[in-house]
């Protein structure tokens, strides 16, 4: 695939310029850029030059066909949209005509040139410009064959909460292998920990435990929890995946889940993660009641046989003898052909906004907190009690966007805290009829039913206050603050500053990316952005695929989402790798790079580069090579290659030197024979 | 042919330190065979001649031409296409006539500053003066080369049949290529294609450096005085130290680092390659390991002159070819030239 045909000076060139309605005409005069192409660029090899309105429509590509067939075109240049859009389209266009589709260069004069600029002159000068890099580019241009490689049927899908429950079902019941991989001990995810989900107040559990059940009990699903993906190599359609299975201390063929080993543990552990810090499990535990699988887990950190070397409780009481002190980590080896990352989010540290006083101010709590406060089956029964756990609260402050659209913090918004504020001010309303003050910047209730339950929460006797609040303190000032937490805030409706003493707050704290998320992202080869959270292919057009190929996310892995739209998208992923398996095997883009093994030096520069993790290093010829079906010819290597011995197909120097070369063309001109100056 | 019946042979020396022709004579006694084969006509450093000597040779009467330094002035210039019209095979010779080599990054400065550094500075009495090309003496008019704006290649100049890099060429490769040309003369071998590059390897010097490599992350570049300890085994980048090895073509036999000394690169760019300063530039940025702009920006600061450790050779070669001021300054001469010219 190195190889090209290069250069003969003899290709037949077409050139279309594409009007896109006014997208492109409304700023460059694209009659006059075909003329001047059919013209000027005649001694290049362009033998015809056309606009069209919408190159990209039926008759449009018709055109290219027609012209292909009837002039014998041998390259294909079309002036219009970014490569992005449509670059997929002409291709398919030329292999429709008899041409390789890789012989067709798509250069944009719309995102490039005709919405850049305003100046309809020097854009049409810039339009030609960009043709001519075009037309040199593609003379350099080589037929490339796609690379098919089979599909392996079965599935990874990385994350036990509701996106990947959703995803692991679908693919589960259509009748194809699924590996659910889930760090904790159960699934469930966070979903699992709510009490009520807004704006119906279904309970959680009711409708999550019935898909966790299922989930553990499909013949199609390995569920694999206490377990954790250590190494992921192969391309899409052959993955081969490392997956760490945690030593759980108990025999699974055994326990029947019945519980004594929980109850005569006599280690009481604080539970950091499902009880959010408020509630105990025992050093050998499930995280709660329905967990899924049933088995517990011994926690070794805490365990006292684990730590003074006496104790075995458990062991002696199991009535099935179910417990293995000797159990060690297992390393499984799977192969999958698809993998879907559903790893979900974390809560922002509540203590980094000093100015709230969580973690000083005892009666300051999380989102978090307050879920499990008001679950029926949490540390306090469901009451909505203060830290010392008896005192109902008479009035409660609940203050949205906690490190979300704050420069501070995050910029972005977590889209789910307006309601679930909303859902907390019900609750508190309906369990202790105490009064509630929801701190807002702005209201965003925008999916079905959602604006709804804003009314019946403002029907309730909620009290808003758009604002955002300065402080929460102790020092009251003011009488009647005494014993309070004073919130320090400006009514911007009032137009004034306003201190209200409530008894509790509650904090809606932002949604942030796995603390390592990075780690995850590098180790399935995959990117994310600034703020962390995963990207997409198309932000929206393609909002469950990766860059990478046969690596898709769901969830709030990719973004801040409610449950609605974490289940759409867990279906989503679902049904995209569905029909990979279906399709059998998969034809990869022929974009790829190579490395000529005569240049190589085995110097090793790229070896750490390649995010796909397509770069192998043989030791004993010491010598570098690409997996050309790993490799996505993102360039990486090819740029980084000291002694260019890689190249990439499509981005030869060549190719690129060609296209500038081209770009120049009028300077170059210009530069022989100088313009007058004009009069 | 001589009287002979040999082949004819001449090297020059133009911009350049002198050390390509001691490597010449440093291919030991193979130079007898260069004397048994060939009739040495024009070698200045060698043997006295004089220009109107080689002006009166007939065309392609020289057989093999070695040429070695950039073209600096018009002497050089003149030298070049002379030597060109006389020679069958013109080699250029050493990193110099390749690439340019170190004098090739005076194309940073303009020539006001250049003569500025090398007649005002604390080094010379002479403030102030500055070559004159002409010079009215009572005894008629003195001439000097001219100089010029900026060092060029020999191939920027004349069309140059091969390409023999290092500095100075290494002598086995010396050797090897005496050798190439005297059975090609006898019809024993073929020589390469013209426009080739003889006397060295197609990959980089990594490729015959015996020092260990491992994947590559960068904290910090050092250098080499700085260092406490040099571990003799390992790769001299993956310590941090600026080695051009990576990029710089095979053929020398990794000499420098094997020394325990950073590959300054002057077998210039591997096979293909474009610009050498670009690839390099590109190798080491692409293995700085630093999470944050700053943490890059200090990796990078350890190389005190990026120009220098991309460029010591091949600026002038290279597709920047040198600092704007010195280009525009030979932009405006050249468009001076045209204009003069019209008239």
């Amino acid at each position: 695939m190195t190889q090209h045909n290069g250069h003969t000076g003899q290709e037949r060139i077409g050139v279309y310029v594409c009007h896109c309605g006014s997208n492109i005409a409304g700023t460059i005069d694209v009659e006059a850029v075909a003329l001047w192409a059919a013209e000027h660029l005649n001694h290049r090899g362009v033998v015809i030059a056309r606009d069209y309105k919408f190159m990209c429509s039926s008759l449009g590509q018709e055109l290219i066909e027609k012209d292909i067939k009837e002039l014998g075109l041998t390259r294909v240049v079309v002036a219009a949209c970014s490569p992005h859009l449509h670059e997929q389209t002409f291709r398919v266009a030329c292999h429709r005509a008899g041409l390789n589709p890789y012989l067709c260069e798509l250069v944009s004069i719309r995102e490039q040139a005709s919405w850049v600029h305003t100046d309809k002159k020097a854009a049409t000068e810039k339009a030609k410009a960009i043709i001519s890099g075009g037309v040199e580019r593609v003379a350099w241009h080589a037929p490339l064959e796609p690379l098919h490689v089979p599909i392996h049927p079965a599935t990874l899908v990385v994350g036990g909460g509701i996106a990947g429950i959703q995803a692991a079902l679908e693919i589960a019941d259509a009748g194809f292998p699924v590996y659910l991989v889930e760090r904790e001990p159960s699934i469930g995810g966070h979903m699992a920990q709510f009490d009520k989900t807004f704006p119906t107040m279904d309970c959680a559990a009711c409708i999550l435990t019935p898909r966790m059940v299922s989930v553990g009990t499909h013949p199609n699903i390995t569920l694999l929890t206490w377990s954790e993906v250590s190494d992921v190599q192969g391309y899409v359609g052959n993955f081969t995946v490392t997956i760490r299975k945690k030593a759980r201390y108990i025999k699974e063929d055994l326990c029947t889940g019945c519980g004594i080993c929980q109850e005569k543990c006599p280690k009481k552990v604080i539970d950091e993660v499902f009880e959010a810090g408020l509630g105990y499990r025992k050093a050998v535990y499930t995280p709660f009641p329905q967990a899924v699988p049933k088995y517990p887990v011994i926690d070794r950190e805490n365990c006292t046989y684990f730590q003074k070397g006496t104790c075995r409780a458990c062991e002696k009481l199991c009535p099935t003898e179910a417990i293995d002190f000797g159990q060690t980590d297992e390393l499984l080896t799977v192969q999958v052909g698809n993998i879907i990352l559903a790893t979900g989010f974390d809560i922002l540290d509540a203590r980094r906004i000093g100015q709230y006083g969580y973690g000083r101010l005892a009666n300051v709590f999380t989102s978090l907190e307050f879920e499990r406060l008001s679950n029926a089956a949490g540390p306090t029964n469901g009451q909505i009690v203060l830290r010392d756990g008896v005192t109902h609260p008479q009035t409660v402050g609940i203050i949205h966007c906690a490190g979300s659209r704050d420069r501070n913090f995050n910029n972005y918004c977590s889209a789910i805290c307006c309601m679930q504020s909303l859902k907390f001010a019900h609750l508190v309303r309906e369990r202790t009829g105490a009064t509630v003050y929801n701190f807002y910047i702005d209201i965003r209730t925008t999916a079905k039913a959602y604006d709804e339950f804003y009314q019946r929460v403002l029907d309730d006797g909620a009290i808003l206050i758009r604002g955002r609040v300065a402080e929460v303190t102790d020092a009251a000032r003011l009488p009647g603050e005494e014993g309070k937490l004073i919130i320090q805030v400006e009514d911007t409706l009032a137009g004034k500053q306003r201190r209200i003493p409530v008894d509790m707050v509650v904090l809606s704290v932002g949604l942030e990316p796995r603390h390592d998320a990075k780690e995850v992202a590098h180790r399935f080869g995959i990117s994310c952005s600034s703020d962390g959270w995963i990207i997409e292919k198309h932000p929206k057009l393609d909002p469950v695929a990766t860059m990478t190929e046969g690596v898709f996310v769901a969830g709030c892995a990719q973004g801040p989402k409610d449950i609605p739209s974490t289940v759409a998208q867990g279906a989503a992923a679902a049904a995209r790798v569905l029909a990979r398996i279906q399709q059998k095997e998969i034809a990869l883009e022929p974009v790829r790079a190579s490395v000529d093994e005569n240049k190589c030096s085995g110097c090793r520069i790229c070896n750490g580069l390649c995010p796909f993790n397509a770069i192998i290093f043989h030791e004993d010829r010491m010598v570098t090579e690409i997996n050309p079906a790993l490799c996505q010819g993102c360039g990486t290597c090819v740029a980084a290659c000291p002694a260019g011995a890689i190249s990439g197909t499509v981005f030869s120097n060549e190719q690129v030197l060609a296209q500038i070369e081209g770009l120049l063309l009028d300077v170059a001109r210009r530069a022989i024979a100088p313009e007058p100056a004009p009069v | 042919m001589s009287a002979n019946g040999k082949p004819k042979f001449a090297m020059y020396w133009a911009a350049g330190c002198g050390g390509c022709e001691i490597a010449v004579l440093n291919i030991h006694e193979k130079i007898l065979d260069v004397d048994a084969n060939f009739e040495v006509v024009f070698w200045p450093v060698a043997m006295d001649a004089k220009y109107q000597d080689v002006e009166a040779m007939p065309d392609g009467s020289i057989t093999l031409t070695l040429f070695d330094g950039g073209i600096r002035n018009s002497e050089n210039e003149m030298l070049a296409r002379l030597l060109r019209r006389k020679s069958q095979i013109l080699v250029a010779f050493g990193s110099c006539a390749c690439q340019g080599g170190i004098p090739g990054l005076a194309n940073l400065s303009a020539t006001e500053s250049l003569f500025a550094a090398v007649y005002d500075g604390i080094s010379t009495d002479s403030q102030g003066v500055r070559p004159q090309a002409v010079w009215q003496v009572p005894e008629g008019e003195l001439h000097i080369p001219e100089f010029y704006p900026v060092l060029k290649t020999l191939a920027q100049v004349v069309p140059v049949d091969y390409f023999m890099p290092g500095c100075p060429p290494e002598p086995h490769q010396i050797a090897a290529v005496v050798d190439l040309v005297i059975q090609a003369l006898h019809g024993q071998a073929e020589l390469p294609p013209p426009g080739s590059i003889i006397g060295a390897s197609c990959s980089t010097v990594c490729d015959e450096c015996p020092r260990a490599r491992n994947v590559k992350h960068i904290r910090a570049f050092e250098r080499i005085q700085n260092l406490a300890h040099i571990d003799p085994t390992l790769c001299l980048l993956e310590q941090g130290l600026p080695c051009n090895g990576p990029a710089t073509r095979s053929g020398c036999g990794a000499l420098c680092p094997q020394a325990g000394a950073l590959c300054i690169g002057c077998y210039g760019p591997a096979e293909g390659v474009l610009d050498y300063g670009a690839r390099l530039l590109s190798a080491f940025a692409s293995v700085v390991d630093g999470s944050t702009p700053e943490e890059i920006e200090r990796c990078l600061d350890g190389i005190p002159d990026p120009a220098g450790q991309m460029y010591r050779f091949g600026l002038a070669n290279s597709l920047l070819r040198g600092g704007r001021a010195a280009c525009e300054e030979e932009a405006e001469q050249e468009l001076s030239y045209e204009a003069a010219h019209h008239d």
